[in-house]
């Protein structure tokens, strides 16, 4: 049993191993982060100053939309996979994922769909330039050929992310430990188990919105083609009865991350355990049936309108109830602010502040000003860059030297927090302010008096940029050397991750650890 | 060697059943979820699409109660064209008032200025929704589709009655046409059935 990794390429192609599949999923999503990041930085120099400079209309859309493609599918979404590939099997003391062929494959076939999607750009007529939410009939009858190929790509990534789940709930229900009830279970496997069951509800619907876009464009059907008795509105509404829990997809295990974080660094168990686990529960029931208020001009019913305007308000309570929890733990504890710390201090603070922003789209009538403006654009950025991207980064800091054995340079590891907290703010604060005032979203160009908080916009856009270099510099520096980690790795952290040794040896638990 | 490892609960029947919801909600999204909103929108006038052709029966109450002629209501027509569609399409006139129960006809105009036969399809689309349901068409142009030769005009036949029950704060009714180009649906439509009727032939 007791072996180590094969030698050479066929280990990373061939391996079953949590650990391997997991450390290849993270730095999938990071250069897919990266990837993003410089459609990000495209958009932001084309928008540094009003007028048309740098780059055409046309591949403005496609930076926008593969943004957000590569983002959503890309980065954010494989990161967790990987965090949870990596450290589900060793906090719930099992020795491996339950399906381990079957992650291996569903970690190979993304970076064939990934290269699939991004090879459009170079293609004739370029690649999807009908927004990351491919509304028909632009991305139908209005889309470049290549959307087939957008298609069949989000096809692949939903197989995969399904693949995932099926593994991720098989050995969270199956392959605890002796003695690991699920109310002792930490909250980042909890969340993860939650998040794995809406992926098999709703990348299904995914995958079956892409196949009626491909019968329309391909097989003569009407679904979404109103000269033939189809509707265009419901492209809307099957999209967002999938992309409204693919949002909270993207931060249940962000809450499970900072709930392993904060009790640590403020030396206090987590306040209000099993409140946390029912609010998590809550928050991804509400998200089934709060879709539309993706969708408020649509044109529907006053009675529809309220609706999901209230459903969408209600869930601030549970999310409430989290954000208390957490500030509950900090008060009163010994806190000290190493670098996992400070992301999720900030990942609090300003999640919060997205949440607040999501209050006020949550209001119908207002919500018909603030559609498709920067208003949007700097509440969706308020919540997914703080809140999935801070809290990866986060647990990077905080799991990597039980990964590698060794510490991080924390110097290095506050300047990265500070620049990019720095830099984040000074992105996506002013968009607030040009959202209200009427900018719109996705179009390339501006009024003059929208100038200065664009520039703005643009300035912090780099810095984050670069303070994510810095990042992979820390990383990489602190896989070849430093400082020796010891077991514990901080301060009496809580989990059974912690009780094997620094790094991790390639097996863990091959006999089940005794939970008390 | 993983198999059944330290818990009872049998991994490949929990796959067995994850994979089941997930066929089960691809399902759900083809097969399902279209028909679902095409008969909510019908209960409620949701999306403006106004019903089928609508059979006068002697029991209805239109027949029995007559014309409601206490009460008028203003109907608007409004054509578009869809993106490239090329013809010239309007309503003869513009607005007209009714009584309900009253049975009205109007014409639409289209002309095809092109060189080539084209085939287009007018779909309706009505505000207020809350009188979807209640404006009926008793004949209308936008049930088939309207063929029209290089350079030839067609006046478009309308016939409409507002049920009495239309109600009490709708007194302005808007119907829009939209025209869709659907001469290449057309085609491909033929060209696909040539060679089934071919067979057809044969067998026969």
């Amino acid at each position: 049993m007791a072996h180590g990794p094969a030698k050479g390429f066929t280990r990373w192609l061939y391996t079953t191993n949590h650990k391997d599949i997991g450390s290849m999923y993270l730095w999938f999503s990071f250069a897919m982060f990266l990837l993003g990041g410089v459609f990000a930085l495209v958009i932001r120099a084309e928008l540094f100053e009003p007028g048309l400079q740098i780059v055409e209309p046309g591949f403005f859309n496609q930076m926008t939309t593969m943004h957000g493609l590569v983002m959503v599918f890309g980065a954010v979404m494989p990161a967790f996979v990987g965090l949870a590939n990596w450290m589900i099997p060793m906090m719930v003391g099992a020795p491996d994922m339950a399906l381990p062929r079957m992650n291996n494959w569903s970690f190979w076939i993304l970076p064939f769909a990934f290269a699939m999607m991004v090879s459009t750009l170079f293609m004739e007529g370029g690649g999807p330039n009908f927004g990351w939410t491919f509304y028909a009939p632009l991305s139908t009858t209005y889309a470049p050929p290549s959307v087939t190929f957008f298609i069949f790509a989000v096809h692949i990534m939903g197989a995969s992310s399904i693949m995932g789940s099926i593994n991720i709930i098989a050995t969270i229900l199956n392959m605890r430990a002796p003695g690991m009830t699920l109310m002792k279970m930490p909250l980042f496997v909890w969340t993860w188990l939650i998040t794995a069951y809406l992926l098999i509800a709703v990348m299904p619907v995914l995958a079956g919105v892409v196949t009626m876009m491909l019968m329309d464009i391909h097989f003569g059907t009407s679904f979404f083609d109103a000269a033939g008795g189809g509707d265009p509105v419901l492209f809307q509404h099957v999209f967002w009865f999938f992309g409204h829990p693919e949002v909270y997809i993207m931060i249940l295990p962000a809450f499970g991350i900072v709930s392993a974080i904060i009790p640590t660094f403020a030396r206090k168990p987590l306040f209000g355990y099993s409140s946390m686990v029912y609010a998590t529960a809550s928050i991804a029931f509400l998200s089934f049936i709060v879709w539309a208020h993706h969708m408020f001009t649509v044109g529907m019913p006053i009675a529809g309108e309220l609706f999901f305007m209230y459903a969408t308000m209600l869930i601030a309570v549970p999310t409430g109830v989290k954000v208390f929890n957490w500030v509950t733990t900090m008060f009163r504890g010994s806190m000290t602010f190493e670098t996992p710390m400070l992301f999720s201090i900030a990942f609090v603070i300003l999640f919060t502040i997205g949440g607040f922003s999501g209050l006020m789209l949550a209001i119908a009538p207002a919500d018909f000003q603030y559609h498709d403006t920067y208003f949007v654009v700097a509440h969706f950025h308020y919540v997914l860059v703080p809140g999935a991207i801070f809290s990866i980064t986060a647990g990077v800091y905080y799991w990597l030297p039980k990964w590698c054995g060794n510490m991080y340079n924390e110097t290095m590891g506050k300047l990265q927090f500070w620049l990019a907290f720095i830099g984040l703010n000074l992105t996506f604060f002013p968009m607030h302010f040009v959202g209200l005032a009427g900018m719109q979203r996705r179009v390339p160009d501006y009024n003059q008096f929208f100038a200065d908080f664009n520039m703005l916009s643009s300035m912090g856009a780099f810095l984050f940029g670069a303070a994510q270099i810095l990042l992979l510099y820390n990383v990489i520096s602190t896989i070849m050397g430093g400082k020796k980690a010891t077991d514990e790795v901080w301060e009496n952290p809580e989990g059974l991750e912690w009780t094997v040794a620094s790094p991790a040896p390639y097996h863990t638990f091959s006999t089940p650890p005794e939970v008390k | 060697m993983m198999k059944r490892f330290w818990q009872d609960n049998s991994t490949p029947m929990l796959c067995t059943k994850l994979g089941v919801t997930v066929v089960a909600m691809f399902s759900f999204a083809i097969f399902i979820m279209p028909p679902l909103y095409d008969l909510f929108c019908d209960i409620t006038g949701l999306n403006g699409k106004t019903g089928d052709a609508y059979v006068l029966e002697e029991s209805s109450s239109i027949n029995d109660l007559g014309v409601d002629t206490s009460r008028k209501i203003k109907v608007q027509f409004i054509a578009s064209n869809n993106e490239n569609m090329p013809w010239e399409f309007r309503p003869t006139i513009k607005t007209i008032e009714v009584h309900p129960g009253e049975v009205a006809v109007i014409n639409y105009f289209a002309h095809n200025p092109t060189q080539r036969d084209m085939v287009a399809q007018a779909v309706p689309s009505l505000v207020p929704f809350k009188a979807a349901n209640y404006f009926h068409k008793t004949e209308c142009f936008c049930f088939n589709q309207q063929p029209l030769a290089a350079g030839e005009s067609a006046e478009l036949g309308l016939s409409f009655i507002v049920d009495l029950e239309v109600p009490k704060q709708v007194n302005t009714i808007t119907l829009s046409y939209t025209i869709f180009d659907i001469t290449n649906q057309q085609q491909a439509k033929t060209v696909d059935e040539k060679p089934s009727s071919v067979v057809l032939a044969t067998v026969n």
